[in-house]
């Protein structure tokens, strides 16, 4: 079992079943929104608005940052143990694949947090 | 961690199959798509915050550069998703054999250039 103090859910099975949950959830996401542009193709302001006030609506792109942010971390996450090892790196590679993941852990908590205040602004 | 453990094959002295390309892709797209989001949530922002701002990116989205930006952010996220596609039904055990993955290899680059002129037509 891969055990590893910064991985998602401390447990490479957690992380592998987060990371497949997520995918599907953003994929129906991205089939949802690409639906929007395709049925509406001359969309004004009031009616795009009026789509992400509707609760469902929010609610579900709530789902899907919150997706997007566990998704994310964990890609990030395997990439930095992937290639960011003292076999790449040398002796500094522990402190700088711990100051990547901590950048990559404070973008998406900026990213969550903005995406919430977008949300609920409408 | 005990120091017997073996060392790991170096990757730049294998000729990789097609199907590996398509995987580092996929790691590659996942990154730009996860700095570009920063864009699309700003541009989310500014069309849904007013009628200004929804007017202002529509205005933007007409020039060559923002067209650009977004559809490379766009068809990255294509990409990575017709890969994470396949990954799940490599996960649901379609297409694992050796025989099958220059196949779902060749069906990911096909889908996802369809996917991605698709795009550049809609943005242009």
């Amino acid at each position: 079992m891969v055990t590893n103090v910064t991985s998602f859910g401390r447990s490479g099975l957690y992380d592998w079943v987060v990371q497949r949950i997520s995918a599907v959830i953003l994929l129906i996401y991205i089939l949802f929104l690409a639906y929007i542009f395709i049925s509406r193709p001359d969309m004004q302001y009031q009616e795009w608005r009026a789509l992400f006030a509707n609760n469902a609506i929010r609610i579900f792109s709530l789902v899907a940052l919150l997706s997007l942010c566990a998704h994310a971390w964990i890609g990030m996450w395997t990439i930095a143990t992937d290639y960011l090892t003292p076999k790449m790196l040398g002796a500094s590679a522990n402190k700088v694949r711990f100051g990547f993941e901590l950048l990559c852990l404070l973008i998406l908590f900026v990213y969550f947090v903005w995406g919430v205040q977008i949300l609920w602004s409408i | 961690m005990k120091d017997n453990r073996p060392v790991n094959l170096d990757i730049s002295t294998i000729s990789l199959p097609l199907a590996a390309y398509t995987s580092i892709t996929h790691r590659v797209s996942g990154v730009i798509v996860f700095v570009g989001i920063a864009i699309l949530l700003w541009i989310f922002n500014t069309s849904l915050g007013s009628e200004e701002g929804f007017n202002q990116i529509k205005e933007a989205m007409t020039s060559p550069i923002a067209k650009f930006v977004v559809w490379g952010i766009l068809s990255a996220l294509a990409y990575h998703m017709v890969a994470g596609i396949k990954h799940l039904l490599m996960d649901s055990g379609i297409g694992e054999t050796k025989e099958a993955a220059p196949v779902g290899a060749k069906i990911t680059i096909f889908l996802s250039l369809v996917l991605i002129i698709a795009l550049g037509v809609w943005i242009w």
